[in-house]
């Protein structure tokens, strides 16, 4: 890493501006940490129906790569509309009875389920990473622990539902079919079953075709739980899969998480049929840091906002918004910290950016990354060293961002941050808003009012003061105009799941 | 000499204004003895879009408004129309001196009203019944409020002419939404003189704006107008799926009631608070916790 020259570091000194900054160079590396526990993957997997595996009617499967490696992990059951199907018949056999089972015994599976991931939380964090690319830190720390968390809070309220809504109480919609995507995999499986079987519904759940192994382990703890046959199928596949999920008659709702284009194909294949529909799609949110926050936690918000799970985060903080006066100084020291970023093996402890899920996500990034410098904006990369194997990108930053840039409008789903800036409070909001998400937004101040102010005139559906990327089973989160309508966890979560009456 | 009545020439109440159609189109309506009664304006998709203009204009200062001063703007509403109810019963059965008709139309006037002063309690307790706070893992105040939509399209019955209207309207403006409303397009006469008693409440300019005209010419750009964040609508199939496959395009909220079940407007279920919460939008706040 090349070092700052004595005299200017001088300058920004007398000029009020950033610390000089301690370089070590390769003084200190880490040395390698890799985590070893075994991820107990098996080399196929079949469908899960009906409480049994089962196998593909086509008998075609698909290989699920490890996209740190690009070595494949496991081969996978493709399923078509006939194992769809089948798996719609199963859970339409078990849901009356599901229905039925008094609230305080569904609540009991649910804590089972939540007990049984703990239990083998480790073991499921390193398959996350293994399938996913995503750093073990995060999987270890955050997916499987919130994961457990989503099912441990929804337990509760299965017998509950007399209290979710004031005036009415909750009756299950019958069969929902969902699907998910592949940022999250076991995390968002866990936002989607969670709620649906606390209130009685019966699943068809399709994970990413890039990160179905956590559900098709979790299919090992809904067996291991005594959960009844057909209460929860999982069908594995790509987009025809999906599509046949979302197309089926017995569906009563289709829940669906990914990318807004997707969301809309749903909503128009959907138009004209009385199924219910939850979205929760794409984002392309503000992080907002006004001159009076503590801009060092700011830059670490920042860094989680946008290199969190390596930006494939739909509420990621992907649009920087700095006060002019500070400016400079934010970016500066985002730099410094950016450089500091551990890009690499996932399964190192000490990594923060890990793999990209997979190449045709990795060449989405490169694309409009290369859009950005065609459009003027400024790039800055580390230069960090990238594993010879597997899918990596580089932290990157672009400076001297427009409204009009593509990297300012478009969703990325990767590790880069657009920087723009404003001078006032109401600039900030203008800016904020100018996108057709609207799913988050950060504000970074010190003045409580002013948070408020932000929280109350931001077009997002969740609104994070002083910190970024937070999360909890009991906080809803959903967003506003093209990031999709519904809510997921929190008591109007459950709304989304249920028929008042 | 018998002295010649004046009629009124029916204009629609947009933006806080009387207009005619740009179009200058209009369409004949007949009174209960099939006799001609009145030339109504026929909207376009251009008054629509102007109409959305003006509920924009409008839309930031009603929602900035307490909830106490709209309950209290609609609960004006409601006194406005009960003093003029007898108008806005004739204007139901268009003139029909028919027992039952009358009977059936006062009625509606009353239920409409009683529907105005429900929705109006409402204005300062939604939040307490939607809103809460959430008990994070962490040193968070964590709440979840709700938000107006924004601009909010109304598709109203065909059937009841008024209380179907005023079961659209009441609840989406209570929150702080404005609204552009397709009248009946069998009676659209009850939203004319709505509109006249919309203008002598307190209601600000834009927040209600009222079109009469075909729902055929008009329910597309319902469906695919950007501004519009959600469309509340008593809707046929065809008409259902027209607005689903427009709302695609912007990932825009639709609730419908299915025009061939012989919705009962009358029906508890139009007053309820989750019929607020279809225009609403949940925000969640994280704000820390700490010195």
């Amino acid at each position: 890493m090349p070092t700052p020259k004595a005299k200017k570091q001088k300058n920004m000194r007398s000029s009020g501006r950033t610390a000089p900054e301690l370089i070590f160079g390769n003084l200190w590396n880490f040395d390698p940490a890799p985590e070893t526990a075994d991820p107990k993957v098996k080399a196929t997997y079949d469908l899960f129906i009906d409480g049994k595996w089962t196998q593909a009617k086509s008998k075609k499967r698909f290989d699920s790569i490890n996209p740190a490696n690009e070595k494949k992990i496991a081969e996978i059951a493709l399923a078509g509309p006939l194992d769809v199907n089948l798996a719609y018949l199963a859970a339409g056999r078990a849901q009356k009875s599901w229905a039925r089972t008094p609230g305080k015994e569904r609540a009991k599976y649910l804590y089972r389920i939540a007990r049984l991931l703990q239990d083998r939380a480790r073991e499921f964090a390193v398959a996350e990473t293994l399938d996913g690319g995503k750093p073990i830190k995060e999987s270890r720390d955050f997916d499987i622990p919130m994961a457990a968390a989503h099912f441990f809070y929804h337990a509760g309220w299965a017998d509950k539902l007399q209290y979710v809504a004031a005036g009415k109480t909750l009756e299950p919609l019958g069969v929902v079919g969902q699907v998910i995507p592949w940022n999250f995999p076991l995390l968002m499986l866990a936002w989607k079953l969670a709620p649906a079987l606390a209130t009685g519904n019966c699943v068809v759940i399709k994970p990413a075709e890039t990160t179905s192994i956590t559900a098709l382990k979790f299919a090992e703890i809904l067996q291991d739980a005594g959960l009844p046959p057909g209460v929860v199928n999982i069908v594995t596949g790509a987009g025809e899969t999906g599509s046949a999920v979302i197309a089926h008659s017995l569906a009563a709702k289709v829940a669906f998480t990914g990318s807004t284009e997707v969301g809309k194909k749903i909503m128009r294949s959907l138009a004209g049929t009385d199924k219910k529909m939850t979205l929760e799609l794409g984002g392309k949110a503000a992080n907002i840091i006004f001159e009076d926050a503590s801009l060092d936690q700011a830059v670490e918000g920042i860094v989680n906002g946008i290199f969190f799970n390596q930006g494939h985060v739909c509420c990621a903080g992907s649009r920087l918004l700095v006060q002019e006066s500070v400016a400079e100084l934010v970016i500066s020291k985002l730099r410094t910290r950016i450089r500091m970023l551990k890009v690499g093996d996932p399964m190192d402890k000490n990594t923060d950016i890990g793999a990209i899920n997979s190449l045709s996500q990795l060449t989405k990034i490169k694309r409009l990354v290369a859009s950005g410098i065609k459009e003027g904006a400024k790039l800055y990369q580390p230069e960090c060293v990238l594993p010879k194997q597997g899918y990596y990108f580089r932290p990157t930053l672009f400076t001297g961002v427009t409204q009009s840039h593509r990297v300012a409008r478009e969703e990325i789903f990767g590790p880069v941050l657009s920087v723009l800036t404003f001078r006032t409070v109401d600039e900030a909001i203008e800016k904020a808003n100018n996108t057709v998400y609207g799913l988050s937004a950060g504000v970074w101040t010190d003045k409580g009012a002013r948070i408020l102010k932000m929280a109350a005139e931001l077009k997002a559906g969740v609104v994070w003061a002083n910190t970024f990327n937070k999360f909890d089973p009991s906080s809803p989160f959903g967003g506003y105009k093209e990031s999709g309508f519904g809510r997921e966890g929190g008591r109007q979560g459950l709304l989304d799941y249920a028929n008042l009456v | 000499m018998k002295r010649l009545l004046i009629t009124k020439t029916p204009k629609v109440y947009v933006g806080g204004a009387f207009i005619r159609s740009e179009s200058g189109r209009v369409f004949a309506m007949k009174d209960a003895d099939g006799n001609f009664f009145a030339n109504i304006p026929q909207c376009t998709r251009k008054d629509l879009r102007n109409a959305v203009e003006a509920a924009a204009k409008a839309g930031p200062s009603w929602a900035k408004r307490t909830p106490y001063n709209r309950g209290q703007i609609i609960y004006r509403l409601a006194e406005m129309i009960e003093a003029r109810s007898l108008e806005l019963a004739e204007a139901i059965t268009l003139g029909s001196t028919k027992k039952s008709l009358v009977t059936a139309a006062r009625n509606e006037v009353a239920a409409s009203v009683d529907r105005l002063v429900y929705y109006a309690g409402w204005a300062d307790k939604l939040e307490q019944v939607l809103g809460n706070v959430n008990p994070v893992a962490a040193p968070y105040f964590n709440f979840t409020m709700t938000e107006p939509m924004g601009i909010v399209g109304l598709i109203a019955s065909q059937e009841a002419s008024l209380l179907g209207l005023i079961s659209l309207i009441a609840p989406a403006i209570v929150a702080g939404n404005t609204v552009v409303a397709s009248a009946s397009e069998l009676n659209p006469y009850p939203a004319v003189v709505l509109g006249e008693m919309l203008a002598t409440s307190d209601l600000p300019g834009g927040v209600v704006n009222l079109l009469t005209g075909f729902h055929r010419e008009l329910v597309p750009t319902f469906a695919t107008h950007a501004h519009l964040r959600a469309v509340i609508a008593e809707a046929t199939a065809d008409e259902r799926k027209t607005l689903a496959l427009g709302a695609a395009e912007t990932v825009k909220r639709i609730h419908t009631f299915k025009a061939e079940d012989n919705i009962n407007w009358y029906s508890d279920s139009f007053e309820s608070v989750y019929r607020i919460q279809d225009t609403l939008e949940y925000k969640t706040v994280w704000h820390p916790i700490g010195a």
